[in-house]
């Protein structure tokens, strides 16, 4: 097939997906605001991207070690190692470290980002489907 | 995505518990009693965040990318009994009263148990606005290229 959708769609796909999984992170974070000793995390986004953008370039097959048993544990972008911990404004007595405004701010930005590349994604796709009819 | 739904499921389940233990602790706040054993005490739940196996989690979804991922949500461990001090008063008219004239009340604390109740709300209605926006992201992620 001449369309290829990872060439199409660029690095959109990537960052839709990077956006869901931080919207749950973000969201375990406001769940658990009232858990004592919880550490709120969080993940570098624009890191994540571009390891993501780098991993489209050479190929996704190539980059990404390939798991041969459901039981190994995945080395995926979004996986464990890149969580990273919040360093919190101010630190709470029970050893909490989610301040609910910040991470509802988060929450809220991170929406919006995902519609942003919802967005994109879909301009991609009309100008396929242009593309596709051959009209102007 | 679809997790968020459960998170903020888990967290308006731990944060109704946690109202109503406030109520419970509110309402029982002058339930007199003669003995130790009889008077109420109050009611705290205790949050944990629910840690997922990573092994369980793979072994679910194999080859699900979003497996295995360090935390998911919030539970209630249990409800813990306060330790603090029962208040004594020394009421001889009570029929209650022992043969001191003291009548034991719970080690509710009011004020404390006010605060929470505002605090076990907005946590609640902040999982109800988390809700929300994942519902519109996942809505508008189905209508993507229509």
């Amino acid at each position: 097939m001449a369309i290829s959708f990872d060439n199409a769609l660029g690095i959109h796909e990537q960052a839709l997906y990077l956006r869901s999984r931080r919207a749950e992170v973000l969201a375990n974070n406001l769940a658990n605001a009232d858990t004592p000793n919880f550490k709120a995390r969080d993940v570098d986004f624009s890191s994540l991207l571009s390891q993501a953008g780098k991993a489209l370039q050479q190929g996704n097959a190539a980059s990404e070690p390939r798991r041969t048993n459901s039981r190994h544990l995945g080395l995926d972008a979004a996986g464990d190692g890149q969580l990273l911990y919040r360093v919190p404004n101010q630190p709470a007595v029970d050893g909490n470290t989610v301040e609910e405004h910040a991470e509802m701010a988060r929450f809220a930005k991170n929406g919006q980002d995902f519609e942003a590349s919802l967005y994109f994604l879909n301009s991609k796709f009309r100008g396929l489907q242009t593309a596709i009819r051959g009209e102007i | 995505m679809n997790s968020i739904f459960d998170i903020a499921g888990q967290g308006m389940t731990a944060q109704s518990v946690r109202l109503n233990t406030v109520a419970s602790n509110l309402a029982n706040a002058q339930s007199a009693a003669s003995s130790v054993d009889q008077v109420y005490r109050a009611r705290h739940p205790l949050f944990a965040a629910v840690q997922k196996d990573a092994m369980d989690a793979q072994a679910g979804w194999s080859d699900a990318p979003d497996a295995g991922e360090e935390g998911m949500g919030v539970q209630v461990l249990g409800v813990v009994e306060s330790q603090a001090p029962l208040e004594r008063r020394y009421e001889p008219g009570h029929p209650l009263a022992d043969k001191d004239g003291y009548v034991l009340y719970p080690n509710v604390n009011v004020v404390e148990e006010m605060a929470d109740m505002i605090s076990a709300s907005r946590s609640f209605q902040i999982n109800v606005e988390m809700l929300q926006s994942a519902k519109t992201m996942a809505q508008r992620l189905l209508s993507l290229g229509q």
